[in-house]
């Protein structure tokens, strides 16, 4: 199938409204969030009317077809991202609380949790992350380091964005229990060579966390090719609701591993004083879960499927690219991170002198382009870019060349509203 | 451009050249605000003076770091409150919270906020709100510990 950007952006409703006072919205905070389908936004509707249910609780119809579309979704993403068996996705509600789950199961392992010693961490042990890390994939290490004794260390990045490996050898040691790091940068879009580093981390035992939430949305990504013993992602950048995320793991790591939340559907038996647990995937669902959202993303899956992953890339690519020459012309503006489209994703931050991101933002804002100023929950990063903020533009599937144009318009236009050109 | 009613002449002028910016002696008491969506800061130093009828403000600096709303807005404050006795100009940092958070629906009083009218059109934006509050909570909260200290020496 050709790849017809105007037959997509059909499928997404939202893409015909218009903004502040009759813009038509041109989107471009997919890194943020991604706008859903047509067909999405249908199997959440259909999952209500015609099927909701509580699952694996019941006997009545509906309970199964709930449970249907609950586990067949889970099968889905188990394919989507090339994992043994269904049995090693588990659902949580976005990936903050996936990585979250694996940073406290080995909480409780090192808290006295039955559990390998892999799995605890004391003083002395070592957590590595990057600089170019989400606060989501570096606030649940600095807490796990609180609560165990172990000490966080980190990979640098460099002036030009990518990770600083020279001290590889030096960071990744004996001492390591676990690398977590961002295979795609929300901010830079910078693509890490994770298993490369993966595999050094292997080498000395250590367990390896790959955030991909900005990556499975935009290419192939095989878990297996990846290198990483835990990948997470989530739903609603992915062209699917929100409030729905994926943690994959290798079987045998989600088998020994403590358990996260408790609650209901997690337990093999409760006796009043103690209870034993369920096998993998559930051990780690406690309570209902999100089951309408599970068949979004399901849906989600199917639809980027059909399309292709690698056509949204060489899309994206080519739109990176446009949008790379054409900013680099702006006098004034500096772009965060590679300045080229080799190893690096759609998500393009960018400094413009003497016009402060949530200026530039609110000017395009009023012309109908939709960005995101901040610091982007990566403050750290900034701060080693010496960067308060910066505005961030980020395409996908839906997006055009005439919106790379207009992007790029618009910034001239705050330029020339804050009098700086 | 609708984005006019946000970004009034007068917030423009004040974030081309902020009034009482560069942080000064003597003071009272100074804090550190930052706004944690977007990382703008501000820290700013207050000095008062006792008088008859309760504490003046003597001087208000800072250093700040951020938006055209969130420094126009420090720098119309400080000419604000400056000079007025304190309860005066805690009661108009009130008036200033208030028109925030009227959704673009008050009336702003001229008495009372003088240049600082010009943000009414800011509350039409829920996302810069924080902005135009940075500057004022950080005053506010200097204010405060500088009476705190004062009324603990006296004790």
């Amino acid at each position: 199938m050709t790849f017809d950007v105007a037959r997509i952006r059909k499928d997404f409703p939202i893409l015909d409204r218009q903004v502040r006072g009759g813009q038509p919205l041109i989107y471009l905070d997919s890194a943020n969030t991604s706008q859903k389908p047509r067909q999405v936004i249908d199997a959440i509707s259909t999952f209500y009317e015609r099927h909701n249910a509580n699952i694996h609780r019941a006997t009545h119809e509906l309970s199964e077809e709930a449970t249907a579309a609950y586990e067949g979704a889970r099968v889905k993403a188990a394919g989507f991202i090339g994992a043994r068996d269904e049995s090693e996705v588990v659902f949580t509600k976005n990936i903050s609380e996936a990585i979250n789950l694996v940073a406290y199961s080995l909480s409780n392992a090192s808290a006295g949790f039955p559990a390998p010693d892999r799995f605890k961490l004391g003083p002395g042990d070592e957590i590595v992350v990057t600089e170019m890390e989400h606060h989501s994939d570096l606030v649940p290490w600095q807490l796990l380091c609180q609560r165990t004794g172990a000490t966080l260390r980190w990979f640098e990045v460099t002036p030009d964005g990518r990770l600083d490996l020279s001290t590889i050898g030096e960071l990744i040691n004996e001492r390591t229990k676990l690398v977590a790091l961002v295979h795609q940068s929300n901010v830079l879009g910078t693509v890490n060579p994770v298993r490369q580093i993966a595999d050094r981390a292997h080498a000395h035992g250590a367990l390896v966390l790959a955030d991909a939430a900005q990556s499975v949305p935009h290419m192939p990504v095989n878990v297996q090719d990846l290198g990483a013993d835990f990948v997470g992602f989530t739903g609603h950048k992915l062209c699917g609701p929100t409030g729905i995320g994926v943690l994959w793991g290798r079987r045998e790591l989600l088998d020994e591993m403590p358990p996260f939340l408790g609650g209901g559907e997690m337990i093999e038996t409760v006796w009043i004083d103690h209870s034993t647990f369920a096998q993998p995937p559930h051990k780690f669902e406690a309570g209902t879960m999100p089951i309408a959202e599970a068949a979004g993303l399901s849906a989600a899956i199917d639809y980027l499927s059909e399309i292709g992953l690698d056509a949204v890339h060489a899309h994206e690519q080519a739109l990176l690219a446009d949008a790379l020459t054409q900013l680099k012309q702006i006098d004034g503006l500096r772009i965060l991170g590679p300045d080229q489209p080799e190893d690096r994703g759609t998500a393009i931050s960018f400094e413009v002198d003497g016009v402060h991101p949530h200026d530039v933002s609110q000017v395009l804002d009023e012309l109908g382009i939709a960005v995101r100023a901040g610091h982007h929950c990566a403050w750290p990063l900034h701060r080693k870019l010496g960067v308060q903020a910066s505005t961030r533009a980020s395409f996908y599937l839906y997006n055009t060349h005439e919106e790379v144009a207009a992007l790029t318009d618009g910034i001239r236009q705050a330029q020339k509203f804050f009098g700086v050109v | 451009m609708q984005i006019q009613s946000l970004y009034q002449e007068i917030i423009l002028d004040h974030y081309r050249s902020p009034h009482h910016k560069g942080l000064r002696e003597p003071y009272d008491a100074e804090v550190h605000h930052v706004n944690p969506t977007c990382g703008d800061e501000v820290t700013l130093r207050v000095a008062l003076k006792d008088a008859d009828d309760g504490p003046v403000v003597t001087d208000v600096s800072y250093d700040s770091l951020g938006c055209s709303i969130s420094q126009a807005s420090a720098s119309i404050m400080a000419d604000l409150v400056i000079g007025k006795p304190v309860s005066e100009a805690m009661a108009i940092s009130q008036e200033f919270l208030e028109l925030m958070q009227s959704k673009g629906e008050s009336e702003p009083d001229e008495k009372v906020l003088e240049d600082a009218v010009a943000f009414a059109g800011v509350s039409k934006y829920p996302a810069r709100i924080k902005c135009a509050l940075l500057g004022w909570m950080a005053w506010k909260d200097a204010t405060s510990r500088a009476l705190d200290e004062e009324a603990g020496q006296a004790s």
